[in-house]
């Protein structure tokens, strides 16, 4: 009984630098990392120091209150540095890779024979655990609990983001691994979506045992939050996980390969990139090995781990982030600019009609990361609900957040939103407020004051 | 512009804490934030955003209000030289040139006594200068009578800004449109100087005197003007309000780009045109409007209903946030404007209190569309 729900509010951006079809892979990268501050709320516990040796698959740090919950090496190698920041806060856990990875063995299983807490048991010791998160909150799945669903986004509608049918064109036998255990996981209530018209042909489309639902319209439709919203929306208590299917693809492997096997299919994109396409790399790999010598460097560049809406800042030492699919490269614009406000602006891009973006709308982009303007109190109103494809008042919700109303922030919809749902608001917004931001704020004042 | 950049970055320090002039930092990060755009790059969140910013929407809404500006100046030259009796002979830039040198003291005191009190309240909160004023300013002399008196003009700004937004907080923070709450002040402290039958008229001859429309009718005697020269706007009024063409023009700008709500506007003629229809055929026929004749639709062109309807209660500050409750907001303006016109012939002019009345209500509005929000979320669960 496949549905097929039809969303008008959200927005497209178009930007230049879309990816190519070819799968490349990058030479030599030799450092990769995990951090992890990539963990919402997580307290890390370190258990390797520098130059000791780890296989794939062995652990790094573990959660502090939660030492079930291990973070483990997607490569083999020496542990090159531990790199702390501020008030030695641990930031990357830096692995010097070897020539050849070696595999700490798990042991290949058909997840059909397995039991719910054998499974488990397989994720947690992998560290592919960290993997599945739990709406509310958007934080890592607590393995006590049993979700009353579990979703899979089966699409990403984020601005150039990676196609996940180049991307996991040959995963099929990993991906259904992956939803046979997320099947075990959750009373079998799995959820995938996927683009209304979706082709047979598609790898989703030959997965069995899974309900599949397809989702019609602008970004967010692809976000997993959205589609929680519209097929079995979050009450209080309730419990919903969810996984990208990348992940999935790297969960089903555990179970077909009996390895933490981390590889996966990236899109590097954006308009400062020469020849935008997807490249095959490890999880957490060193953004230098992947970027350098791809990009066109005729201005200052800001290198995005993730898309241009929830991504961060990274540099080319750096390394990509656990969750993320993509690296998106695009003009810092660290530039004034003079009477820009009250120019025709043919080159820029607004969701509002107050530039003549609104005449062309399948005109590309080259956006930079200049704020266009100044942090200012909420003056306009029903910007934000015609990109938030929910029943929810957002202005309202952001405001209780604000104002640490916790009673109000659960009757407006809080347990419902992730920061990357409101992500839009925050682009198109006039007073530019960092409403990213604020929802974090709101996600880690309720799980201090209601757990 | 390199020139210019170069030095107002020679200048900035002197303007940083410490410096030479550290008093002044709002003014010049105002004035230079005017002239650039900032080069300030995301940090946190999106790493891109909308090219739109607040400057940009309020020099939308001063380019909507422009036409009916530019009429009400010509308006003013028109209505003198017509009650000097020299309308024949004289040329349309004479009249132009006339009303814009009434009307532009009146623009210049606004803005200057408006943007001084925000410099410097910005100033002592440390605050960025917010572009509110932009539209305030430039709204309070359109909602004047020719003749009112400057010093008048700047005490009723110097309330409003100070009373009516800088206590609450600023742009974004204030509970009344600020335009319309100079023009209460006004109305409430200078009764003579805002109606009867002197004031519209700049240059008035001695022993000549001219009500505007509204005002006749409320009377009781029959209309002077008939519906065309009052949608056109050659009438005696406010300097902005007289053009209910003019003013359309405006909405037109305001709905195509999205910065004025064509729900409260179109709600709120909807309202009065219901209200009007309602009472002509249910008020007794002694009722002065009814006697001179003013039909319903008379009612949305007389007066300040247009105006008031376009900009002042599309505010998006002062009205309704929630998209039904827009709705409830505009609808209530009209039917109270013209409920307040109509029952109280002492009081022609409506518009101003019933929006005023519905900026006080406009957050109990919300607030029953938000509780339908949080009951539909209640509800869910308990089915689930």
């Amino acid at each position: 009984m496949s549905k097929v729900v039809k969303l008008k509010r959200g927005l497209d951006i178009k930007l230049n630098g879309e990816v190519g079809n070819t799968v490349n892979s990058v030479g030599n990268c030799s450092l990769y990392a995990i951090k992890p501050t990539d963990f919402r709320a997580l307290i890390p516990r370190l258990v390797v120091k520098a130059g000791d040796q780890v296989k794939a698959g062995e652990v790094l740090f573990i959660n502090k209150y939660k030492p079930e919950i291990k973070f483990t090496a997607p490569v083999s190698g020496t542990i090159e540095s531990i790199n702390r920041g501020e008030r030695r806060k641990l930031l990357e856990v830096v692995i010097k890779a070897d020539n050849e990875i070696q595999y700490k063995d798990f042991g290949a299983a058909d997840v059909n024979k397995l039991s719910r807490e054998e499974i488990i048991e397989r994720l947690l010791d992998s560290g592919i655990w960290p993997m599945l998160r739990q709406r509310p909150y958007d934080i890592i799945a607590n393995p006590q609990d049993t979700p009353k669903a579990v979703f899979v986004s089966g699409f990403d509608s984020a601005p150039l983001a990676p196609d996940y049918e180049i991307t996991l064109a040959h995963d099929l036998e990993a991906l259904q691994a992956g939803i046979d255990c997320l099947k075990k996981l959750s009373n079998k209530n799995v959820n995938l979506n996927l683009r209304a018209n979706t082709p047979s042909s598609s790898v989703f489309s030959k997965l069995k045992n899974v309900e599949v639902n397809y989702f019609e319209g602008p970004h967010p439709a692809g976000n997993v939050g959205i589609q929680i919203h519209h097929l079995n929306p979050i009450n209080k208590g309730d419990i919903v996980w969810v996984i990208n299917a990348m992940d999935l693809a790297i969960m089903g492997r555990l179970f077909t390969s009996g390895k933490y096997d981390a590889r996966k299919t990236i899109a590097l994109a954006g308009s400062e990139v020469k020849a935008p396409c997807y490249y095959q790399v490890i999880t957490g790999a060193q953004i230098g090995s992947i970027v350098n010598g791809k990009l066109k460097n005729e201005v200052e560049e800001r290198i995005i781990s993730g898309n241009v809406l929830t991504g961060y800042k990274v540099d080319t030492n750096s390394y990509l982030g656990f969750y993320h699919n993509m690296i998106t490269v695009i003009p810092e614009g660290r530039e004034y600019e003079f009477m820009g406000w009250a120019t025709l602006g043919c080159k820029k891009f607004s969701m509002s009609k107050t530039f003549p973006s609104f005449l062309t709308p399948n005109k590309k982009y080259t956006l930079n990361a200049n704020y266009h303007g100044e942090e200012r109190a909420f003056v306009v109103s029903g910007q934000y609900e015609k990109v938030l494809p929910m029943d929810i008042l957002p202005v309202y919700l952001l405001k209780a957040i604000l104002a640490g109303d916790l009673d109000k922030m659960e009757q407006l919809g809080m347990y419902e939103i992730a920061p990357e749902d409101l992500a839009l608001c925050e682009f198109v917004c006039t007073s530019k407020i960092p409403v990213q931001s604020i929802v974090e704020q709101g996600i880690e004042l309720m799980m201090k004051e209601l757990s | 512009m390199n020139f210019l950049r170069n030095y107002l970055d020679k200048q900035k320090p002197k303007f940083e804490k410490g410096g030479k002039f550290e008093k002044l930092h709002s003014v010049f990060t105002g004035f230079e934030s005017f002239l650039f755009v900032p080069n300030r790059t995301t940090s946190s969140g999106c790493n891109i955003r909308d090219a739109v910013d607040l400057k940009r929407t309020m020099i939308i809404v001063v380019i909507a209000l422009i036409p009916a500006l530019l009429f009400g100046m010509y308006n003013v030259g028109y209505q003198h030289f017509k009650a000097i009796g020299a309308l024949a002979d004289t040329g349309f830039f004479e009249l132009f040139f006339y009303g814009l040198w009434k009307v532009l003291p009146m623009i210049i005191v606004s803005y200057v006594v408006g943007l001084g009190i925000e410099f410097a309240a910005a100033q002592i909160r440390g605050h960025e200068i917010n572009e509110g004023f932009l539209v305030s300013g430039l709204l309070i002399p359109m909602v004047m009578p020719v003749n009112a008196p400057l010093w008048m003009i700047a005490v009723s700004t110097a309330f409003a800004v100070i009373i009516g937004k800088e206590i609450f907080g600023g742009t974004g923070m204030n509970i009344w449109n600020p335009a319309l709450l100079a023009r209460a002040f006004f109305f409430f402290s200078y009764p003579s100087m805002i109606s009867g039958d002197k004031v519209w008229i700049a240059g008035m001859p001695d022993g000549f005197s001219q009500a505007t429309p509204l005002a006749e009718a409320a009377l009781g005697t029959p209309l002077n003007y008939d519906m065309c020269s009052m949608f056109w706007g050659f009438i005696p009024g406010s300097v902005g309000e007289t053009s209910t063409f003019c003013i359309l023009i405006g909405a037109l700008i305001l709905i195509a780009t999205g910065i004025g709500s064509w729900k409260i506007m179109l709600s709120t003629f909807v309202g009065g045109f219901l209200m009007a229809f309602l009472l002509q055929n249910v008020l007794p026929e002694t009722n002065p409007y009814v006697v001179s004749g003013m039909t319903p639709l008379m009612h949305l062109v007389a007066g300040g209903f247009a105006f008031g309807a376009v900009f002042m209660a599309t505010d998006p500050v002062t009205s309704a946030q929630t998209e039904r409750g827009k709705w409830i907001y505009g609808f209530l303006i009209g039917v109270m404007a013209i409920l307040i016109r109509m029952l109280n012939p002492g009081y022609p002019e409506g518009m101003m209190l019933a929006i005023l009345l519905l900026n006080t209500f406009a957050p109990l509005i919300d607030w029953f569309v938000v509780q339908g929000n949080i009951k539909r979320r209640l509800k869910r669960a308990k089915a689930a």
